[in-house]
């Protein structure tokens, strides 16, 4: 969660020094601003992920020569999960705490002509990237761990266009179903990636 | 006001004291590296642990005898054990204290978001007599510097004061004060909260009722804290009276001068905590050399330590072990109840001289547990109401300076495990948390408004 807020903290650094260099009035410049500040801030909440995992590696090394049985007492599976999770959650908070502070007061949704279901999107949008979250969080871990590069591109392109999407916002079919249907599929591959599979859920489901 | 203002003196002395007291060390525990030679054990015990972690045995004598007596061999397996077990447990005890400190905050940011009293300018402390509503931005400047200066002094006189009643052993006198100002804490402080809740959800509440809560409440707060109590029970109250202590300061401390002073605070709390002259340095070593815990009130524990130099399976060591334990028994307040558990374990260990030194360091292990002061959960509290309250109605603010807060802390309990040396608190936490606040109420808000009003998503 720290790793991410100092990478939002960067981001918003640059996006706020672009945004006073430039002309305040040209509005479609400052969307485009906007714009590249989203996207500057993803790239940097990979990078910081990144840094993060380099982290836990250094840890899990440590922990792993002091313990009695020379291996960590976490797994780096449960480590990714973790970071993923803790990402998620932070960001997730991030986006939606205000909306949520804002909904107990008095007000109309939507009464200078913006779509009335303001709430009800904003509470999915943030469910399906705590999610995105927690899935890229073990994909980019796995994919670190075994040196497969193009997944870790696949991450940050599939981040890269889930957060482009929302730019379609209001026009909400456009954005809610493909970013519910990109969580879906992260979900199976980082599911598939942790090493489940479908004798896995059959043994669950089964109770064995 | 006036009348308000003159009670808020008399106890923010006290109270000033206990913040900059907070730093103070955690009592003695005995060491359980019995396998360690005795020129480390020596300087062991010339470094305590501040307020956190596992501490070393303050029986200079004990420990001699037992590294005297102990295989060479062994010390190298101890040690590596004991590395291992210090960072396991560190974890451990870095969630121990995750859970207070954060209860303190959620109470603090609670309040403060609910309940308008303490977001109200009504008047300063004595302590900061320059205003803040002067009309020129360097002006404000100078005031808040000035206030923080004369905030700090306060604090280093009350700090050193105290640091020569101990020397001198005026402990009655140190006793009184501190049962004083818990006084002033548990029933003033606690009778204005309440009337402002009931105030704020419009609740009706007839005075006896009100009286017979109270007394209650504060009266079983003075025992628990001073005397013996339930540990949960007593961590409770230490949590609420820091609470309260936090939202007194975010009333009365003007918005610019409580960050200089935050800022200040946590460079003298370096400065007195690893200075060879620093006060909270002197006051630690002379509990030291005495074997006393210092001031039990005044330290949050998380665990059931032994407070008392635990009993050594070597009767040559349970002489100055019970020595102080009478000691703590007559002069001290020995509030926590762990002390029964004490008396009797350290009676059930004199029969057993002959057992393994393994098995010992089993049991200490997982009785040791952590402590924190209690102005570093005021401070920590005083700055994340500080955000809750002036930025703007916005949580993210707060968010970020919890978490800023809660890794500061992790990071100092890691240097503490890494140095094994008493750390202040107070400057990794608080500088996370300062500059935090500044840029995410700064820059980071803008940014999020923006994007959160075109319902993007990054």
């Amino acid at each position: 969660a720290f790793f991410w807020l100092v990478s939002l903290l960067l981001a918003s650094l640059i996006w706020f020094v672009s945004v006073h260099l430039s002309d305040r009035e040209d509005a479609k410049l400052q969307y485009g601003l906007l714009v590249f500040g989203a996207a500057v801030s993803v790239l940097l909440q990979e990078a910081f992920r990144f840094a993060y995992f380099k982290l836990l590696k250094k840890a899990d090394e440590g922990l792993a020569t002091i313990s009695e049985d020379g291996r960590s007492p976490i797994s780096l599976r449960q480590m990714a999960y973790v970071s993923g999770l803790s990402f998620g959650i932070i960001s997730g908070v991030f986006s939606v705490i205000n909306i949520l502070a804002d909904s107990i007061g008095p007000g109309i949704v939507g009464i200078h002509g913006d779509s009335p279901y303001y709430f009800i999107t904003s509470a999915f949008l943030t469910m399906a990237l705590v999610l995105l979250h927690t899935f890229w969080g073990v994909i980019f871990f796995d994919a670190c761990e075994k040196r497969r590069y193009w997944c870790l591109g696949l991450v940050v392109a599939s981040h890269l266009l889930t957060s482009g999407l929302t730019f379609l916002n209001p026009w909400y079919e456009a954005s809610l179903v493909p970013i519910f249907i990109i969580t879906l599929c992260t979900g199976l591959w980082a599911f598939f990636t942790a090493g489940g599979s479908f004798r896995n859920i059959l043994k669950c489901l089964s109770c064995k | 006001m006036i009348t308000f203002m003159n009670n808020s003196d008399s106890e923010e002395e006290p109270c000033n004291e206990r913040t900059s007291l907070m730093s103070a060390e955690s009592p003695p525990v005995p060491s359980y590296q019995d396998g360690l030679p005795a020129s480390e054990a020596g300087e062991a015990q010339a470094h305590r642990k501040r307020r956190t972690g596992s501490s070393r045995s303050p029986n200079n004598i004990a420990d001699g005898d037992m590294s005297d007596s102990s295989v060479p061999v062994r010390e190298s397996a101890l040690e590596n054990e004991e590395e291992e077990l210090t960072l396991k447990y560190g974890a451990k005890h870095v969630i121990m204290l995750f859970v207070p400190v954060t209860l303190c905050m959620i109470v603090v940011v609670a309040t403060i978001k609910s309940v308008r009293f303490y977001t109200e300018k009504n008047g300063q402390l004595i302590y900061t007599p320059f205003s803040e509503d002067t009309p020129s931005v360097g002006q404000r400047l100078l005031n808040s510097v000035l206030n923080t200066i004369i905030m700090i002094s306060v604090i280093v006189v009350m700090t050193v004061f105290l640091v020569l009643l101990y020397k001198y052993r005026c402990y009655k006198f140190i006793h009184g004060w501190l049962i004083l100002s818990s006084l002033m804490l548990l029933f003033l402080f606690t009778y204005i909260y309440l009337g402002e809740v009931l105030k704020t959800y419009n609740v009706a509440m007839d005075y006896p009722t009100l009286f017979l809560v109270i007394w209650n409440f504060g009266a079983v707060g003075m025992i628990c804290i001073h005397w013996k109590g339930p540990l949960q029970l007593q961590q409770a109250y230490l949590i609420m009276i820091s609470a309260l202590m936090a939202l007194v300061f975010i009333k009365y401390l003007p918005e610019w001068s409580a960050w200089v002073i935050l800022g200040a605070i946590s460079i003298y709390d370096l400065m007195a905590v690893l200075c060879p002259k620093g006060p909270l340095r002197m006051l630690v070593e002379t509990a030291q050399e005495r074997n006393e815990p210092i001031f039990p009130a005044l330290i949050y524990s998380s665990a059931m330590v032994w407070t008392v130099g635990m009993a050594k399976p070597d009767t040559a060591a349970r002489g100055p072990s019970q020595q102080t334990w009478d000691a703590a028994e007559e002069g001290r307040e020995n509030h926590r109840s762990p002390s029964h558990a004490d008396s009797q374990m350290s009676e059930t260990r004199s029969p057993v001289p002959t057992r393994p030194i393994t098995s010992f360091e089993e049991l200490e292990e997982e009785e040791r547990g952590v402590k924190l002061g209690l102005g570093d959960f005021i401070f920590y509290s005083v700055l994340v109401g500080k955000a809750a309250a002036t930025a703007s109605g916005d949580w993210n603010t707060t968010l970020a300076c919890f978490v800023a807060i809660l890794i500061g802390l992790c990071l100092t309990l890691l240097l503490l495990a890494v140095f094994k040396k008493a750390l202040p608190a107070l400057p990794i936490s608080i500088t996370f948390g300062l500059v935090f606040y500044f840029s995410t109420d700064n820059l980071v808000r803008p940014f999020m408004d923006t994007l959160a009003s075109h319902q993007l998503y990054i």
